[in-house]
């Protein structure tokens, strides 16, 4: 059988999802953001000065994008995984000769292309207010996707335990936001007194952040290959898990 | 070959019910085959079991020879389900949901594209192709799920009660498709609380009740089995009491209406001259009821 075909199905109806209601997943963050750069960048930003020898604006761009990122790859996920769950058309995958593997990776490609997608327009957004140029393409490419990736697949996981809309809203509302903003997005760790310090360094986010902010603008408060050793290490860690859960048919088999 | 093979198939949830305690089954290939059962009896959890959508506990499962846990793919694709309830995207058009199927069973663009024509085509669906599938009717709904399910040619398909909380005029359609689709090869399990439609369309039948296989037979040896019928006589000139005829159990339904139960070992000539004798003229004659139904009732009681 051909699973590429099985996987291209999955991922084209992930991608028509999000695009044909645009209204409500690409302008929404383009919005956001824009504010975003308006007021702490452009208001707020031109009375802080320098951060690490970086104009603030330019400084927070890098969290502001991967930010998006971050939320997007997630969303995408659980909302369309479980909803496909709620609605019951899990059963014609389930159905099919579909491996699990080909599944993860159909929602999780989608959820990736969400994130991407969004994370292009809120960087376009932000050429309206800075013109950052990119120092390292390769690092802040690889980042850029395996954070998206990491994301997805935990929104999966999210959705396969997930038994109502409230339990697909709680992660990213009381986990991944306040992560997201104590990640670094807004300012540098350095910025915090000692024992803060040592506790944002337990976020994994910040760790992303900082890389990507060093692909873009050469900044980081962290080290590079600490940074992509994390979160390889949890993407191979989720992914397992995931295809535990798909196999074991938790929140998805009777 | 069989279609299908069963063998001490059990089921029990987390919660400790046991929903199979040991089921046997075999489905001949080409056989319109009728699983019936009361609610609860177990035949959603063996419809699951086959259609991979529920874990089983133990027992062997093959599809035309192919096992389902050590030959997945192969035995997977033999089968296409219709499931009780609508579980299709109902945001997505009649066509996407169908061309969708077809992708997940691997098949490539161009050749999904005209077996969706044609699965769309024979459910009269065509029409119909780019309306999204919430606002399609009832019954439109239930011949998509059908030509979904065919979509990949599935040698062994499994309607679960297709036809329920569908108006006559469109089960009678439905009924006509499905004896097409049988003669066209395919092997055919149907599940149905419309004990009617299984006595017309299935020519083998197994009756499950508390998660056990409790008959299993051909249809016709089945019916065979039956004591008595049960006729509604409608007659010329109203009665005020029901004639009393020696074996017969008659009942007087309306003034010019009575019920009638007759022996098979009294036959209806004698019910006729005896009536006669009363002056009692019969202008028609019809079954009360579908015969599966009272050995249905008999054998789950």
């Amino acid at each position: 059988m051909n699973y590429s075909v099985a996987f291209l199905t999955i991922l084209f109806k992930e991608i028509r999802r999000f695009t044909r209601i645009w209204p409500q997943t690409l302008l929404p963050p383009a919005i956001t953001t824009a504010l975003y750069f308006l007021i702490f960048g452009k208001l707020i930003g031109d009375r802080i000065g320098l951060v690490h020898g970086v104009s603030y604006m330019d400084y927070i761009v890098p969290g502001i994008i991967l930010m998006s990122v971050i939320s997007h790859s997630y969303s995408n996920v659980v909302s369309s995984f479980y909803s496909t769950k709620f609605q019951r058309h899990i059963e014609e995958l389930l159905v099919a000769p579909v491996p699990n593997y080909v599944i993860l990776a159909g929602y999780v490609c989608g959820g990736i292309a969400r994130g991407v997608l969004v994370g292009v327009v809120v960087a376009g957004i932000s050429m309206m207010f800075t013109h950052t140029t990119i120092l390292h393409w390769d690092i802040a490419a690889a980042v850029f996707v395996l954070t998206a990736t990491l994301f997805a697949l935990a929104g999966f996981i999210n959705a396969v335990f997930a038994d109502s809309f409230d339990d697909i809203s709680i992660i990213p509302n009381f986990v991944l936001t306040p992560l997201s903003y104590l990640g670094g997005v807004f300012y540098s760790v350095a910025m915090l007194p000692g024992i803060w310090q040592k506790i944002a360094q337990a976020n994994p986010i910040l760790y992303m952040i900082n890389a990507f902010r060093y692909g873009m603008i050469g900044v980081s408060d962290v080290q590079i290959e600490l940074a992509f050793a994390m979160t390889g290490g949890l993407i191979v860690f989720l992914t397992a898990l995931s295809l535990l859960l798909l196999h074991k048919g938790i929140g998805i088999k009777n | 070959m069989t279609a299908l093979s069963i063998q001490n198939l059990k089921k029990t949830y987390n919660n400790g019910f046991v929903a199979l305690k040991g089921v046997d089954l075999d489905v001949q290939r080409g056989d319109f085959f009728a699983l019936l059962g009361p609610n609860g009896a177990g035949k959603s959890t063996l419809i699951g079991i086959i259609s991979s959508l529920v874990n089983k506990t133990s027992g062997l499962v093959s599809i035309f020879g192919h096992d389902l846990d050590k030959d997945n793919v192969a035995a997977k694709t033999c089968i296409g389900v219709v499931p009780q309830e609508v579980n299709f995207n109902q945001f997505e058009t009649s066509m996407s949901v169908v061309m969708n199927q077809a992708g997940y069973y691997g098949i490539p663009r161009k050749q999904a594209l005209r077996r969706t024509e044609q699965c769309l085509r024979q459910m009269e669906l065509w029409d119909k192709r780019d309306v999204v599938s919430r606002r399609l009717s009832g019954g439109m709904k239930r011949r998509l799920m059908i030509a979904r399910a065919m979509v990949h040619s599935p040698r062994l398909l499994i309607l679960d009660e297709p036809t329920a909380g569908v108006d006559i005029e469109i089960r009678r359609s439905m009924w006509e498709m499905m004896q097409e689709v049988n003669k066209q090869g395919t092997t055919i399990i149907l599940t149905t609380h419309y004990l009617e439609e299984a006595e017309s369309l299935c020519r083998n039948i197994a009756i499950i009740n508390n998660g056990q296989i409790i008959e299993k037979s051909a249809m016709s040896s089945l019916l065979s089995r039956l004591h008595t019928d049960h006729f509604v006589l409608d007659i010329a000139r109203p009665l005020s009491l029901a004639p009393i005829i020696a074996g017969y159990d008659i009942v007087l339904n309306a003034d010019t209406v009575l019920d009638v139960a007759v022996p098979k070992s009294h036959g209806l000539n004698r019910l006729f001259q005896a009536l006669s004798e009363q002056h009692i003229e019969v202008l028609s004659l019809r079954n009360k009821s579908n015969r599966l139904e009272q050995l249905f009732l008999d054998l789950v009681q």
